[in-house]
């Protein structure tokens, strides 16, 4: 379970989060959803542990969370920066495989069955450049998957896809969180997506000083589709209501 | 502009100046004591590829130029590495660096000589000296410019700072690291044929140099040297610069162009 009570930060002057408290249970997929420059990133890397000294509490299964905590991933936006351009695919996604003391082969091997598993087939000796950006994103996300998270972060992940694939993507995100249950905390601005996606969605409003103004559980059905999914009234009158509590309205 | 054109491009620049040097010298417009036919200088520069002792000296200067420039890297990505990761270090030693950096090492060749003498170590401390500088910079340079997003990737997934360090800042940095070698090599050069030139015995191109300037009529002799200094500095540069294309292939593949296409839907 994580646990955020209370958290807020402060860049210099700027008053970026202001008592953001927070229980995710485990397996949850929560969307974070706010306008641009509302703090959605600055409060994932704060879980993440790569921001410290804030005030407030952040605790994971109980444990307050002073650096990177154990078994978490992360999966930016920005592929094409977070990716590591010298190494192949394979090595790319084996990389977190390191921190577990896994063989050459193992970690290969590893690598290889998790990207068969996010659709990627044939790419593993390419180099992430020769890929376009929905499969860089897949390799990122399966670099994210391979050593089984227990908590994984993602950043605005499609943000920068076009629309196909970013459904693709969207689909991909909730079949292996389906099947893996891993909790997931999803920063998104779009509000069609964090509905599609979340389990739950919390709104942040905007900066300075962002707070939590809205916290909506997503009663849709955990078989979601594109086209089904998003044409019905629940649907409809959440991603509604998540709209109003972005614009603040 | 191809490679292909680049290259045709580069022979008729250099045709053009053999003509220029040829025409002035046959057409008496400079004595021909002071600039010999260009035709007669390349076919002496020839000969000297068939002289044991002019092809051991090359050897002996190639070797002290390797040693040096070898020494340097090793002193100076470490170093740079050091500098670039803890700033305190960095601070610290600026103001050295800064003192030390526009200080001719070509002057400082009578003092170095002073001390070690005349020979090899001279010769390597030389060019140890002013290759390291290209190298360093291009390493904290190279180090800053790492992208912090994939720093944040590798240390969310659990690795350390020297992981890090290692998995993602040296690999980062080892093109531009790359190019400051490339530079270092030409400086290499330089020093390697100048303390020779100026310590006058033994073997090596610029001893060769230093020995057929008091000859009489050693013009020719001098510019034949001469054109195998800038040869050899072609070659190490044109083998550094096919080396860097194929180990860093990635560092200058285009990031494919990302779409922001999105309908919208708030």
């Amino acid at each position: 379970m994580l646990r955020l009570d209370s958290v807020s930060r402060h860049f210099g002057d700027q008053h970026v989060l202001d008592g953001i408290s927070l229980t995710v249970p485990d397996g949850q997929l929560l969307s974070v959803v706010g306008p641009s420059g509302c703090g959605k990133s600055t409060l994932l890397r704060t879980i993440a542990g790569l921001l410290p000294g804030e005030e407030g509490t952040v605790t994971l299964d109980g444990t307050p969370v002073t650096g990177v905590p154990d078994r978490l991933a992360v999966v930016f936006q920005e592929y094409g920066r977070s990716l590591l351009p010298w190494l192949t695919v394979r090595d790319n996604v084996a990389l977190p495989l390191r921190r577990q003391g896994l063989g050459r082969a193992a970690r290969r091997a590893g690598a290889e069955a998790i990207l068969e598993r996010v659709g990627l087939h044939g790419v593993a000796r390419r180099r992430p450049g020769e890929l376009s950006g929905g499969m860089q994103q897949r390799v990122a996300l399966a670099r994210a998957l391979v050593c089984r998270p227990a908590l994984m972060l993602m950043d605005e992940p499609f943000g920068s896809l076009d629309a196909g694939t970013r459904e693709d993507l969207e689909d991909l995100l909730l079949e292996v969180h389906r099947s893996d249950g891993t909790t997931i905390v999803f920063v998104t601005h779009d509000i069609d997506e964090s509905v599609y996606v979340g389990d739950r969605v919390v709104v942040l409003s905007p900066g300075p000083g962002s707070r939590v103004v809205r916290d909506l559980p997503v009663g849709l059905p955990a078989e979601r589709d594109q086209i089904t999914t998003r044409s019905l009234p629940d649907f409809v009158a959440l991603r509604t209501e998540v709209g109003r509590a972005v614009r603040g309205t | 502009m191809t490679r292909r054109q680049d290259m045709s491009l580069g022979l008729l620049g250099a045709a053009a100046a053999f003509g220029v040097c040829e025409a002035l010298s046959r057409a008496g417009i400079v004595r021909r004591g002071y600039l010999p036919p260009a035709s007669e200088v390349l076919a002496r520069a020839a000969r000297l590829a068939g002289d044991p002792a002019f092809v051991d000296g090359i050897g002996v200067t190639l070797r002290a130029w390797a040693l040096g420039l070898g020494l340097a890297c090793a002193i100076a990505v470490p170093l740079g590495l050091l500098l670039g990761a803890v700033p305190v270090v960095e601070a610290a030693v600026r103001a050295v660096i800064e003192f030390l950096r526009p200080l001719p090492s070509v002057a400082l060749i009578p003092l170095v000589s002073l001390l070690l003498g005349s020979g090899t170590r001279t010769e390597v401390t030389l060019i140890a000296y002013a290759s390291l500088w290209p190298v360093l910079f291009n390493t904290v340079y190279g180090l800053a410019e790492t992208d912090p997003l994939a720093k944040d990737t590798l240390r969310a997934f659990g690795f350390g700072r020297l992981a890090v360090l290692l998995r993602v800042e040296l690999p980062a940095t080892a093109p531009f690291i790359a190019a400051g070698v490339r530079i270092s090599a030409a400086v290499a050069l330089v020093l390697a044929v100048a303390t020779e030139i100026l310590s006058g015995f033994g073997q090596g191109l610029g001893v060769f140099i230093a020995q057929a300037q008091t000859d009489p009529d050693g013009t020719r002799d001098v510019l034949a040297g001469v054109v195998w200094a800038g040869g050899l500095g072609l070659v190490i540069n044109g083998v550094l610069v096919g080396a860097e294309r194929r180990l860093f292939a990635w560092a200058r593949q285009p990031a494919p162009a990302v779409r922001t296409s999105r309908r919208s839907r708030s």
